[in-house]
């Protein structure tokens, strides 16, 4: 592990607590897609930061291209986090969004997602776009966990730079598999439905 | 004695008192048969392991001067706020005055205290902080429950941070026939604090019938208050030789301590329940939050603070 994975971990953890709260499964070693409710720019280190160091190597957050793309930003996606970037803005028509995090998959790491795609100001996800069914279609035996990252929408309003320091818990969920004949917009609802299910749970 | 001789003495004993604490529970541990005594057992040992922690904690910072003890404390007062804002309902209108709160008040504060500014320090939270933070508040446009928003982030400044900061101001205080040994006197308050706490809850364990204010604090009971708050106020007075305080002049001033300590569980308990809360977090393992360990300190301090002040300085 890099120092600078460290030091920025470590940062959030101070900033923000990230205590993670294995409801629904534990953290074993195995390829997983994990996928969260979005609300600030801290959503990505603080899921990583709550995984124990063991899986944080293998363990690839997906990031937009336009905002981590750039800069310090860039080296702390790709360097500290060992993010996989994402092209939002489809600069290229015929070029698959999702090659990348296939790329990923097919290497056998695990990846962070945010299925709503943009940042949120609710304390509950808006609805799912299709990136996770695609991947839960192209990769079955890879674990689907919910995650519900709870509080983070007050410690950083969109458009603020600093955080608001504030504990807050990462909810890992029961894992949700696509069944056989299942349509996309029912399988995407369900996904959704498992991280508003973790919003409602009793603190640990 | 020298103050050092001192603190190694009074270090060894709480030291001894834990090594004991550590044992009872081994032993009680191995007796407890039902699930009811497992789970106080278990609970009990938390609690043991977690004051092991700090202790140590505070004793390196003891070790390495001021400074090291203050950031100690401004980092109580850092992770205190934390718990204390987590609980509080805000609104995105409140940001600026939390930004104010954490990363402007919290730092000031304590460099005002590390730079001996004891007239600023004194006021700079309940005048400037409690004037600026609500008319920070006012340029995000939100007016609901305006007057409630600004209580709380209030209220969090002057218990986390104003209030808390005060147990390390001892430090500056100038006695005379004291010199070097202010760190003595630091100790001195947080012993008597916590130890009223810890004696209260193995009396109230032992003897409590009678609750004291069960929808405020369920676990207190008159009981436990009387034989705990008593038995510290005797040992504060039997500590009368780490302190420049007379053996009656201790008896008083550690009752004193004590009586804030009990006001400060129970108001901030009556806070906590209010947010719909427990206990302020999950920080120090069978104790809860960093805020349940401070919640007598920050009533204890500032009046034990001017108590010294005023008669000894």
């Amino acid at each position: 592990m890099r120092p600078s994975s460290f030091l920025f971990t470590g940062l959030v953890k101070l900033l923000v607590g990230a205590f993670p709260r294995w409801i629904g499964c534990g953290p074993e070693p195995r390829q997983r897609i994990y996928f969260a409710n979005h609300t600030s720019h801290i959503d990505t280190v603080a899921i990583w930061a709550a995984l124990p160091i063991r899986l944080r190597y293998d363990t690839h957050p997906v990031a937009a291209k336009d905002y981590w793309g750039r800069g310090l930003r860039r080296y702390l996606a790709t360097r500290a986090l060992r993010a996989v970037l994402i092209d939002r803005s489809r600069s290229d028509p015929n070029a698959n969004p999702l090659a990348p995090l296939i790329e990923t998959l097919q290497l056998g790491g695990s990846l962070i997602i945010f299925p709503e795609g943009t940042r949120g100001s609710s304390p509950v996800p808006a609805p799912f776009k299709s990136g996770l069914y695609h991947l839960a279609a192209q990769f079955p035996t890879v674990q689907l966990v919910p995650v519900y990252l709870e509080n983070l929408h007050r410690s950083l309003p969109k458009g603020a730079l600093l955080p608001i320091p504030m504990t807050c818990t990462v909810r890992f969920g029961t894992p949700v598999a696509l069944e056989a004949g299942e349509v996309k917009e029912a399988f995407l609802e369900r996904a959704r439905g498992a991280v508003i299910k973790l919003a409602g749970h009793i603190k640990a | 004695m020298t103050p050092r001789q001192k603190m190694i003495w009074v270090f060894g004993g709480v030291l001894a008192v834990l090594i004991v604490a550590s044992l009872v529970g081994a032993l009680l541990g191995k007796r407890a048969t039902s699930e009811r005594s497992r789970a106080t057992i278990d609970n009990l040992k938390a609690r043991v392991n977690a004051w092991w922690v700090m202790i140590v904690v505070l004793a390196i910072a003891f070790a390495l001067g001021r400074t090291a003890t203050l950031v100690l404390f401004a980092f109580a007062s850092f992770f205190a706020l934390r718990e204390f804002i987590t609980l509080t309902p805000t609104r995105p209108g409140d940001y600026v005055p939390l930004v104010l709160a954490f990363f402007v008040l919290l730092p000031a504060q304590y460099l005002l205290i590390a730079h001996d500014q004891y007239g600023t320090f004194a006021i700079f939270i309940p005048v400037y902080g409690f004037l600026l933070l609500p008319a920070a508040a006012t340029f995000a446009g939100d007016t609901h429950e305006f007057l409630e928003r600004s209580a709380k982030i209030q209220w969090a400044a002057m218990i986390c941070v104003y209030c808390i900061s005060y147990a390390p101001a001892l430090l500056l205080l100038k006695i005379p026939g004291y010199e070097d040994s202010n760190p003595l006197l630091l100790f001195y308050l947080l012993l008597i604090v916590q130890l009223s706490d810890v004696l209260q809850y193995v009396f109230g364990k032992l003897f409590g019938r009678t609750k004291l204010a069960p929808l405020v604090s369920p676990s207190k009971t008159v009981e436990g208050l009387i034989g705990g708050g008593l038995s510290t106020t005797l040992i504060g007075g039997a500590l009368a030789w780490m302190t420049p305080f007379t053996g009656l002049q201790a008896l008083a001033i550690s009752f004193v301590i004590v009586v804030m300590g009990v006001l400060g569980g129970l108001t901030l308990s009556a806070m906590k329940r209010g947010l719909g809360a427990k206990d302020w977090g999950v920080m120090i393992e069978g104790h809860g939050g960093m805020l349940d360990r401070m919640d007598s300190v920050s009533f204890a301090a500032p009046v034990f603070f001017h108590i010294v002040r005023y008669f000894f300085t």
